[in-house]
Order: C-alpha cells, then structure tokens, then sequence
C-alpha cells in the first residue's frame, strides 16, 4: 500500500482536519487518493515499437450539496493544494446551504482480486520475448498476413477514500490486458482482425502457452473470414448475434439509459417507467460489480467507498431498478448501488456501469438462425455508442453471415447496426441458453471519462437497421 | 498561477541531465503545467464545478538505437529519479531499431513568429455561469425547446518547455476558452430529441456569443423533431459542414506515416495520385495567428510550415512524423502531434446552386459511429438528418450510411460556404453517388 503522507508536509491528521472542515457543512463528497503506473509494451511491424511507463499520481477533493458538485483536483499532494482545493470547493458551494450531512456508507468486506503487482509479476524480457513469438505465430498463419501488432499493459492501481469524520478505505486494483491485431491483404483487398483479454488478475493465470494462442487465432479467424466477404445487406431485418461480446448491445442499448444520474436529470427515456414491462418476458439484465474470478468491471468497492453488489436491472421484461452512485441515489431516494466510478483523482465520481449481462433464455442458436427468413447472423461485434436523449445507439459488426431461409449463406463485411434502445429491447424475440461474459477488454466513456468494464449476453435474436451498401 | 518558463526549464534540464548522466545517448524531455477550470450549467443553476492543476513530464531515452518513454505526474525528486532509473533501465533491454533517433538538428525549429496563442483574460465562475445562462434564455425563448440536457464552460490554460539533447529548448504558453451548450427539444412521437452548438477559441473575444450560441442550438434540436423512417436506397447525401469536417480527420488518419509505412492504409499506394476530383485541394497550416490548433512545431520539435495536403485532387503530403519518415526514406513535415489548422479550400458554387438539380436529397445533420474504416476503405454509420424531396422536407432518423471511402472522395463536390471554426474545416458537401441510405 501506498503511503500518500509520508515525507510530505501535509500529515494525514492535517489531512482529515482539513477534510472536515471543509465537508461536515456539505451534503457529501469525499478525498480521492490514487498512486497508479502502467506499463506498456508493443510490438508492430515485427519491433517492439514502445515500452513505455506511465505514473498517475495525485488527490481529488469533492464537495456536494444538494445536486450540485465541486471537483478540484491536483497531482501535488501537500497542505498548500488540499487547502486551495478546499476553497475552491467552498467558493463555487457558497450560496448553497446543506440540509443534511450524510457520511453513513454501506462497507464491503469482500476481496475479489490479488493485490500483488501485476507489472512485477513477470520481467520485461519475458514479455518482450513473448510478443515475438506471438509475431512469429501469426505470420506463420498465413502469407497475406502483412501487419501484426501485439500489446501487453499492465496496471497497478492504489487508491485511497477519505470520508469527512475520518473513515479511510485503501484498494489496489490490478489490471493486465493482451491484445493482438492483425492486417491481411490479398490482392488490393485489406481486412483486419483483432482480439484481446484480460482482468484483474496476473499474466501468469492467462497468458500460459494456449490463451496468447487463443486471441491469436481469434484475430486471424476475423480477418481471414473477411477476405471472400461481400457486401452486406442494408435495412431493417432479423440479426442473430453471437453469445459473449455481443454483450455490448446491452450495454449500449439499455445499460446506460438505466445509470441514475439520467434518471434524476429525467433525460433517460425510462426515466418514468420503473415497475413496466419494457421488454420481452425472456429478457433479465443483471449488473454486478462483485463478480468474482477478476473480471474487469469489478471493484471490492466503487470509487465513493460504497459496497459493489448485484443489482437486478430488468427482471423478465420489467424495469425494476437503475444503477446509483450517492448523489443520484439521493435524489431519487434509493439507495447506492455500488455503481459510483471514476477514470482517475482527475474526475468527480458518476454512476457506471461494471460487469452488465443478460440471463440465459431457452433457444439454443441453431434454432434462431433457422427462425429467420432473411437476415444476419453477427460473428464479431465491435464497439458501439449510445445518444442517451434519444435512444439512437450504433455498433460496428466485424464479422457476419447472411441468413437466408433459416441457413447461414455468404459472409458479408463489416457493417453499422443501429436502432432505439426503448425499440431493441422490446425487438429481442428470443434469447439463447449459452450466456457467456466476454474476455475482459470492454472500456466504456462517458461525459469524457473512460472506465473499464465487463459484460455478457446469450445469443440473441433481435430485429435491428443494419447499415450495409447493398441495396 | 501557471508554472513559469523558468521552473518548467529547470525540470526539464534535470531530467535531461540525469539520464546522460545515467547513460542515455540522447533524450528528449516535455514539461507542461496546465490549469483549467470549468462548470457545468443546467435549468438556471450551476450543475457542479471542476479544477485541476497538472504538471506533467514526458521523457523519451535514447541508448543508441534503443529507445524508451515514461511519463509521470510530478510528485517529488525523489520519484522523478526513480522513473528516470527505470525507463534508462527498460532502454537497456528493448531491442534496436533503425530508425530510433532524434531529429537531425536542421529540422529543429529555430526562430519563429510570435502566433499570438495565449490570452492572459481570466473568465471566473460566476462570468462563466453568465455566458452559459444567457445561451440557455435565448434557446428557451423557443417554444419547442424544453430545457438544457448540459452545457459547460471551461478555460484552459497551457505552459509548456521541451528540450532535447541537441541543444533545443522551446515552448511557449496557450489558452483556450470553450462552451457548449446541449438541449432537449419538446417530446414528440418518436422521443425526445437533442442537439447541440460548441465553440473554442484561443482568445476570449473571439468567441461566438452566447445568443448566437443558444440560438444555433435551439434551431438545430427543433430541426431534428417529428423524425420519419426513410426507407433502404441510394439517393444524393449532403453533409453539412460540422459533419463533412469528419472527412478530414479520416483522411488523416489514412494519410498518416505510420500508416503509409505499416501498409496499413486504403491509400498506402496513392502518393502523388488522384483520390479526389481535379476541384479538391486540402491546406494544413500551422502558422495561423490566434488560432487555437496552429503549432509552429510539433512534440518532437520540427519546425511545421504550411502545406497542401491536396493539390487539384493528388495527394501531394503525408502527416510525418520523425520515425516514420525515416522508415519512408522521407523527411519529417514536423506533423508528430497530428494536424493542425486543416480545410478544403472552397467549391465554386453556392448551397443552393448544389443542390438546384436535385429532385430529392438528404442532407446529413448527424452522423453515429466511426467514419470510415482506413484500412478496409469500407464506410458504414448510423446517421439522422433532413430529407428533402422536391418542394417539402422532414426529419428523418436511425437510417446508415454505407459506401466505399474511395468513392466518396473521388465523387464529393465542395461548396463554396467554408468557415473556420475546428481544427478540421469543410465547407458543405454532396456526394452526389456512392452511399446507400439503408432504413425500413
């Protein structure tokens, strides 16, 4: 653990008077402390192009009244800041007056990941040397293979809460992420394919000789299946999307309508639909940030020191509840749910979502794609983004097939899938019995800051815009 | 108070110090201090307010031709001594590539006209607030608009020295002052609706005014009400400039040296060949005074002058940056940190005389998703706009967008109503053929 107090002039009982002061008058808030590096190490082009190391470190101040926010942060730890930090806070809050201060917070106990230093945990050189044969490998796939770029980063993340009152909570959250790409050209045909994963845990419980090889071979299959692919089909029609990844239309289409702060502001399409059924009686969505087994999204607290927990979302087509941080809770007299994250000491905390998944249904894949007349089957999504207001939300598909009378045709390229979250939901007719998370390298932004998180999704049948360029 | 000249070059020479002395052969250093303050602003009152003060250090190690980076956040000398023994460490063991070196020294900026890029104004909370809340009357005096979904002020302020081991030392200060304003328009049918308007500019006076400001947003969500589905077919796209701005930045990425010299680019085999019409020319040009994205040099220190990217429709330029010129046999243009100030030049005919002729068209308010792939050349998104069909016209929305990069740029035709107003400017565009709208 770090010590953010020692030789410093700033003592951690001058800290805590300080954080008093200036937060028994607010509402809430809070000192975020964080003492973070990275490593990261790639190789293009067969080099290793960059090995690099990135140090975080610094403290944030917030102060909250009623529904309004002060943030200040710095990377200098020392009285001067703290103080600065306070009066900044005190100026923007001072025509606002606390009716009640609420330091009350429901504790974890848990310990869902290692604390040991995933950078340490194996040398540079092995890493090095790794990346090569994972070159190595993938040329010798296949001749068309023209570029591969192969990435190890590795996070060690310790974090400090300090409560008005002086409650103190210290975390080190680990991170380690692999990650291969690859180019493949034949004739003046470029396609691409890449695959990664990763969690809270040390190289050594994933990268053994068959997991490096695994996403390998997963990039490859992305871009070899694209070589021969035609152009997809465009318009609305029935998709079939593959069980894991495919997650991401969740957390695109309905996660983020359902993130309290949307809630309080009223701008979510759901806002004032909590207890009506607003999907299929097949589709149950589960948000947990106590996930065990090092899953990315998890937390053995969120970053107000709430206690992670699994929250039910939506349960057999219902909305029953949103994903809360304590302001949002708050205002919407409900209690946290473990949901309040933030990027880094460099932003004030929001709710989140961490690892988002839907419950298994009945239909097994086969009988999905031989439901469907015309469509597509989705092999490999890519990322997506979602406007909030409107429910309009996009995906990038990486690979696909054609569906024609209930079999798999051609495969066709990349193409966008869009549609309305309050739409989709309701548009998912069936739903597959093989849930499966993905495998750990979901990043999610919003309002300018970027958490990581999990998800997961059984094969699907839904009826979606797909954006291709055959008419 | 912003770090001065002095504290940001004494950081830096001792970190160039110390990894010669460590046993780096070369070394390059950046130390930046930057300040910004924002708040957020929504119904009539402050949403929550933000500051940050950051001082930050990029090193980069040479040991001959291996090479090495690490940055960090300043805490105290004893931690900056410690990632400076790492990262001379971790030089040590990655391997040697060719083209790790630094810049030859004649690329190296020298002498340079002041662009006059900081504004000493300081704009407090409580003006801030003011501007935010005179943008938010002017768009509700319309009566479709139901309120603010955010808006946000913020000034940020800059100061930054970078040296390297060939004797550089520059840097200079910049400001930039920004706000936005995002709005929901009346519920309808299909939900509610948003848009927005942005401005950023390095000096405050030249900012937009608010009403203007509220105003444009206010007229912009209204548009976007009552949208319709429009059904799967190819039919002439319009981007209006905030839209075919993107077009720029996907070329820019196509046009990069990483990608030329990796093969990675739909382009890679187009230097000095026709990818647009004989109308086409792209400018970038880093001396603009007072504007926020001109550099005079980039992060590596190359001296950056002004260049056509694009000149009658033939790629003439790559964004080059020191390695990967080397590796393209090529000189660095100092476009390391990316473009700068970048645009079309304009078309000869106006709005109305592009779109005279045609029966129907849509015009692209609002794109989702990436925009374009610059490897496959593939173009797919999701889109919302307005359709025009011979005297009537009407929101359309959730349709894609899908075509081939390449077509685009070769069939785009420019009209003639450029403004600068990003690092990216375009002028509106038809692409009279090649994108098929797919909907219902």
């Amino acid at each position: 653990m770090s010590d953010f107090f020692k030789n410093k002039d700033l003592t951690r009982k001058q800290a805590e008077n300080i954080i008093n002061k200036t937060l028994l008058s607010k509402d809430d808030g809070e000192l975020y402390l964080q003492d973070s590096v990275v490593e990261s190490i790639t190789l293009d082009d067969g080099k290793i192009k960059n090995t690099s190391y990135a140090k975080k470190y610094g403290m944030g101040l917030r102060g909250v009244i009623d529904d309004v926010v002060a943030y200040s942060h710095t990377n200098s730890i020392s009285k001067k800041s703290l103080i600065d930090a306070a009066e900044n806070i005190n100026s923007t809050l001072k025509s606002f007056k606390s009716k009640k201060h609420d330091n009350s917070l429901r504790k974890s106990n848990e310990i869902l990941y290692t604390d040991h230093n995933p950078i340490d945990a194996k040398s540079l050189k092995e890493k090095i040397k790794l990346l090569h044969r994972v070159d190595q490998y993938l040329r010798s796939k296949s001749s068309l293979v023209k570029q591969v770029t192969a990435s190890i980063n590795a996070e060690k993340k310790i974090i400090e809460i300090i409560k008005s009152g002086g409650a103190t909570f210290s975390d080190s959250q680990p991170t380690t992420s692999f990650r291969a790409s690859i180019m493949m050209q034949k004739g003046s045909k470029n396609t691409q394919g890449s695959y990664a994963n990763g969690g809270r845990f040390l190289f050594d419980e994933y990268i053994n000789e068959n997991n490096w090889k695994k996403v390998c071979d997963e990039a490859f299959r992305q871009a070899s299946m694209n070589l021969d692919a035609k152009k997809a089909p465009a318009g609305e029609m029935d998709v079939v999307l593959n069980n894991g990844w495919s997650g991401v239309l969740l957390h695109e289409a309905v996660g983020h309508t359902l993130e309290g702060d949307f809630l309080y502001k009223k701008s979510t399409l759901f806002h004032d639909k909590i207890g009506e059924q607003i999907a299929n009686k097949q589709v149950t969505v589960i948000d947990q940030g106590n996930y065990q087994g090092g899953r990315r999204g998890s937390l053995n607290f969120d970053d107000e020191a709430e206690k992670t927990q699994r929250n039910i979302l939506i349960n057999r087509g219902k909305l029953v509840g949103f994903m809360h941080d304590r302001l949002s809770a708050r205002l919407t007299k409900n209690k946290p749910t473990g949901n309040g994250r933030r990027q880094s000491y460099q932003y004030a905390p929001m709710p989140r979502m961490t690892n988002t998944f839907m419950m298994n249904g009945k239909y097994s894949r086969e009988e999905m794609i031989k439901s469907v007349k015309k469509g597509i089957y989705v092999d490999a999504l890519g990322g997506g983004s979602v406007d909030i207001v409107s429910g309009q939300f996009n995906f990038t598909v990486s690979n696909a097939r054609v569906i024609e009378n209930g079999e798999l045709k051609e495969n066709v390229k990349g193409a966008t899938l869009i549609g309305s979250g309050s739409d989709v939901i309701k548009n998912i007719s069936m739903v597959g019995n093989d849930l499966e998370l993905d495998n750990g390298f979901g990043m999610c932004g919003k309002s300018g800051q970027t958490v990581q998180v999990g998800l997961g999704i059984p094969s699907c049948k839904v009826l979606m815009t797909v954006g291709g360029s055959k008419v | 108070m912003l770090k001065d000249k002095k504290f940001l070059e004494e950081q830096a020479s001792y970190c160039l110090d110390k990894l010669k002395k460590l046993g780096a052969t070369d070394c390059e250093v950046l130390v930046s201090n930057s300040i910004s303050e924002s708040v957020e602003f929504r119904n009539k009152k402050i949403e929550s307010s933000d500051r940050s003060d950051t001082l930050a250090i990029e090193v980069i190690s040479y040991i001959g031709k291996r090479k090495s980076s690490t940055s960090l956040s300043y805490v105290d000398t004893k931690t900056t001594d410690e990632m400076l023994e790492k990262v001379i460490e971790v030089t040590k063991i990655t391997p040697e590539d060719q083209y790790n070196e630094l810049p030859e020294k004649e690329l190296l900026i020298k002498d340079y006209e002041d662009l006059s890029l900081y504004d000493e104004s300081e704009i407090d909370n409580q003006k801030k607030i003011e501007y935010l809340k005179e943008a938010e009357e002017e768009a509700l005096s319309y009566d479709d608009i139901s309120k603010t979904n955010s808006a946000s002020f913020s000034q940020s302020k800059t100061n930054f020295i970078l040296q390297n081991s060939l004797g550089l030392s520059v840097g200079y200060k910049k400001s930039s002052f920004s706000y936005y304003i995002d709005l929901l328009a009346k519920k309808n049918e299909g939900g509610n609706e948003r848009d927005y308007e942005y401005d950023s500019k390095a000096f405050i006076n030249e900012l937009m005014k608010p009403k203007e400001l509220g105003k444009i947003a206010a007229r912009r969500a209204i548009r976007k009400l009552n949208p319709r589905k429009t059904k799967t077919q190819s039919i002439p796209i319009i981007f209006e400039p905030r839209i075919a701005n993107n077009l720029l930045s996907t070329l820019s990425s196509a046009i990069s040296g990483s990608s030329f010299a990796r093969g990675t680019s739909f382009l890679k085999e187009k230097l000095n060949k026709k990818i647009f019409s004989n109308f086409v020319n792209i400018i970038d040009d880093p001396r603009i005074k007072k504007s926020m994205y001109s550099k005079p040099f980039d992060n590596e220190g190359v001296s950056s002058e002004k260049i056509y990217l694009v000149k009658n429709g033939v790629l003439k330029s790559l964004k080059l940056s020191n390695y990967y010129s080397k590796m393209l046999n090529m000189k660095s243009n100092g476009r390391s940190s990316g473009l700068t100030n970048t645009y079309f030049t304009n078309g000869n005919k106006s709005y109305n005389e592009l779109t005279k002729n045609l029966d129907k068209y849509i015009l692209v308010t609002e794109t989702m998703g990436g925009f374009g792939n610059t490897t496959t050349g593939e173009f797919s998104c999701g889109a919302a706009g307005v359709c025009y069909e011979n005297a009537v016209s009407y929101s359309i929305n959730n349709f894609t967008l899908a075509g081939k990069l390449e077509d685009i740029f070769m069939n785009l035709i420019l009209a003639n109503d450029l403004q600068f107003k990003y690092s990216k400017n375009s002028p509106t565009v038809l692409i009279p053929e090649g994108l098929v709208v797919g909907g219902k």
